[in-house]
């Protein structure tokens, strides 16, 4: 039931506004958790390589 | 089982690993069905017009923006009082989870008064009590990021945690008792005579049921990152 009014604009931008601030969020946090994880499984083989 | 046991890092990370994918899931479906719903599926109000769909995304991340604080405060508390390092690595995670959560709430919020009240901004007690909220996370991930020694940085911050909780509590009630301010009093209410119309109701309660979720998954995904950085920083300074 979405109609277009004299507000549309304001509508679309607090919506833009708020999902690309939550996609930032997502998308930052799974790349550190991707860098992390790839980087403590090359450590990991490392030190075992070593033991 | 005890719940406490689940502060042991290796039961944390098998414990998350198995649920995240179930979690994400259940978020996302209806994180994106209560959006949906909100945007294509309610009427425009007769004063608001469509702006009245904002609240779907404003409401629920105004909801996580105090409850993450409130999380991270029952995070540092056991951390203070039984030093388990999962609960300061989670309360450290849930930080900029919480602080965009903030952002978003005040953006939307100004976007939606500009046409409604005439101006993007007021220092309304509700605003402002948010707008130090958002200070306080700022000083929160500046004082993790200030401290080379993590748990001395876990001690600091829980005491700052601790202080910044009169700003969450007082964000959530400030609409109750100050009531000079522009903000209009709770959208939700168990008090069934004073929440929005049904049409808008569920929703948005579907909605907030996804925004937790959400903050949820994702403060299980930075607390396995938290957890690894520190395995990561103990095998490095081992080799040194």
């Amino acid at each position: 039931m979405f109609g277009f009014d004299k507000y549309t604009n304001t509508v679309l931008m607090a919506y833009g506004v708020a999902i690309a601030m939550l996609a930032i969020l997502i998308v930052l946090s799974l790349m550190k958790s991707n860098r992390v994880k790839r980087e403590l499984d090359a450590q990991e083989a490392k030190s075992n390589g070593k033991n | 089982m005890s719940l406490w046991e689940y502060a042991n890092p290796a039961r944390f990370m098998a414990l998350s690993g198995r649920i995240l994918p179930t979690l994400t899931i259940a978020s996302a479906v209806l994180l994106l069905s209560g959006l949906i719903w909100g945007f294509f599926g309610t009427p425009a109000d007769y004063k608001q017009g469509s702006t009245v769909k904002i609240i779907f995304l404003h409401v629920p991340t105004a909801l996580m923006a105090i409850n993450a604080w409130l999380m991270m405060l029952v995070a540092s508390l056991i951390w203070l009082i039984r030093r388990h390092h999962v609960s300061a690595l989670a309360a450290k995670a849930a930080a900029p989870i919480g602080m965009t959560m903030t952002l978003i709430a005040l953006a939307t919020g100004a976007i939606w008064g500009k046409p409604m009240w005439g101006t993007y901004w007021a220092w309304d007690p509700r605003l402002t009590s948010f707008m130090i909220l958002l200070i306080f996370y700022f000083g929160y991930l500046a004082l993790w990021e200030a401290v080379s020694d993590k748990d001395t940085a876990a001690d600091l911050t829980s005491i700052l945690c601790i202080v910044g909780s009169v700003f969450a509590v007082l964000s959530r009630y400030a609409v109750n008792f100050w009531s000079q301010g522009l903000h209009q009093g709770a959208s939700l209410s168990l008090d069934k005579e004073t929440h929005v119309d049904n049409a808008f109701y569920f929703p948005l309660l579907v909605s907030m049921a996804g925004m937790v979720l959400l903050f949820v998954t994702l403060v299980l995904i930075r607390t396995r990152t938290e957890i690894r950085t520190r395995r990561l920083s103990a095998l490095r300074a081992r080799e040194v």
